[in-house]
């Protein structure tokens, strides 16, 4: 069964979001969705392009007050 | 009071020690008792098998005996914990002894695991362990040229070590005199050259400088020792002679054998630095999920305040700070210059041009790490 998991990324800056989110990525089963939580801009275009390339699913992608919410699907 | 911590590596041996220090009137008066476990009784220097791998620090250098970093006042003992009783407030070690505690700290750490991509345990050298910084080395020496490529898990400790790296490459190469026989490939897994904005900021046209080339997006999939060709989850692929591989970690086994945390990560309150949960177990250093960088730098800072906080609470009643994400690490840019990544969970780091002064602090904190182990820096 998929499941759903919060990534609390906020304020951080080394390993840094992304770094953060494929850890947890690489734990995730095929279908789960991972929701990244990130203050950092970068974030809105560095995630999608990592997630295209490496052939996963934007979910959703919006900035709610200070903080990114992006829910990546994994699909491989 | 039975304090107990597990783990004698860099902020397991400054927690123990800043606790016996602060708490020097309540153990003389046996109200408090400090016990560390720890699975070995060495203790090793990690940063220093950068510089093992390039001739600059000899292995032996990088160990002190555990027993001779510790304050007399703590109980220590060389006995690897198996299991975790948090339920009854136990742990259970190899010898088959059972230790009580009423505050747990776990300070154990993380390990490489290169197994788990296939082909990179053949394919690849790392520094990451002292059999690896030595045999790196010699494959440095006897390297006459071609493509050595840097190719980096996710996750792992130290995270400048990659670009680190390649400077001292660029710079051992150069003092061989064959800089223009080899071509330098850094891989790297997110868009950038660094996970951090600002560090990748500065390395960037310092690696275009040194004609070392980058390829981000590139996440290790496999390795093939025979082809010498590793390959990408994104569907590329790298040409080596010289493979070296910053391989993927995870926290130690018992972690996950006792389901204390996926990956061997404990789940642990980043302000509080206490295990979810657990009000009474704190978690500092690479074993935490905490999302800051795993580095002895920051179980250093971390150690500090878990230090502060059980001795503020056993002598008054409460905590007294939290932990504000602080970290600070050097990053050398060559055989004699350094910068530093400092910051925080407000602060991003800025990075200051690399300088010799720098490099030298780098050098003599290799010596000075051994006053800040014993809690004394």
């Amino acid at each position: 069964m998929s499941e759903s998991k919060i990534i609390d990324a906020c304020n951080t800056f080394c390993p840094g979001p992304l770094m953060e989110l494929i850890t947890y990525m690489k734990q995730a089963n095929v279908g789960d969705t991972l929701e990244l939580l990130s203050t950092d801009d970068g974030s809105a275009a560095d995630v999608p392009e990592w997630a295209h390339k490496a052939g996963h699913e934007i979910v959703s992608n919006e900035k709610i007050g200070e903080i990114w919410h992006i829910k990546v699907r994994k699909t491989k | 009071m039975r304090i107990l911590v597990v783990g004698g590596g860099t902020g397991g041996t400054i927690l123990a020690n800043q606790l016996a220090r602060r708490l020097v009137d309540e153990i003389r008066a046996h109200k408090v008792r400090i016990t560390l476990l720890s699975d070995s009784d060495r203790h090793m220097y990690q940063p220093g098998l950068l510089y093992v791998a390039f001739g600059q620090i000899a292995p032996d250098q990088l160990y002190r005996d555990q027993a001779s970093l510790l304050e007399p006042s703590i109980k220590f003992h060389v006995d690897a914990v198996t299991e975790f009783h948090l339920d009854r407030n136990q742990v259970k070690t190899k010898s088959g002894k059972t230790y009580d505690y009423d505050i747990l700290a776990i300070a154990t750490g993380a390990r490489i695991v290169p197994q788990e991509v296939p082909g990179l345990s053949e394919g690849a050298e790392e520094f990451y362990t002292e059999e690896g910084a030595i045999r790196l080395h010699k494959r440095l020496r006897e390297f006459q040229g071609g493509t050595v490529a840097m190719v980096v898990s996710i996750p792992h400790k130290c995270p400048v070590a990659p670009v680190e790296a390649m400077f001292m490459l660029h710079d051992f190469f150069k003092a061989r005199g064959i800089r223009d026989k080899v071509k330098l490939q850094y891989k790297y897994p997110v868009n950038h050259v660094h996970a951090t904005a600002n560090v990748a900021r500065w390395a960037k046209p310092e690696f275009d400088k040194a004609g070392i080339e980058y390829e981000t997006l590139f996440n290790v999939r496999e390795v093939d020792p025979v082809k010498k060709i590793v390959y990408s989850e994104e569907g590329t692929e790298c040409k080596y002679d010289l493979l070296i591989a910053i391989p993927p970690h995870r926290g130690m086994g018992m972690i996950e054998e006792n389901n204390l945390g996926q990956g061997g990560w404990i789940p642990t309150d980043r302000f509080k630095l206490t295990m979810n949960g657990h009000d009474n177990v704190y978690v500092i250093g690479d074993a935490t999920n905490i999302p800051v960088s795993k580095t002895g730098s920051a179980a250093h800072f971390e150690a500090e305040i878990v230090a502060e906080n059980i001795a503020s609470i056993i002598k008054t009643g409460a905590p007294v700070r939290e932990y504000d994400g602080k970290v600070y690490c050097f990053i050398e840019a060559g055989y004699d210059r350094a910068t530093y990544n400092a910051f925080d969970y407000i602060n991003l780091p800025e990075l200051k041009p690399p300088s010799k002064a720098i490099h030298w602090f780098k050098v003599a904190y290799n010596q000075l790490y051994w006053t800040t182990v014993r809690g004394l820096l």
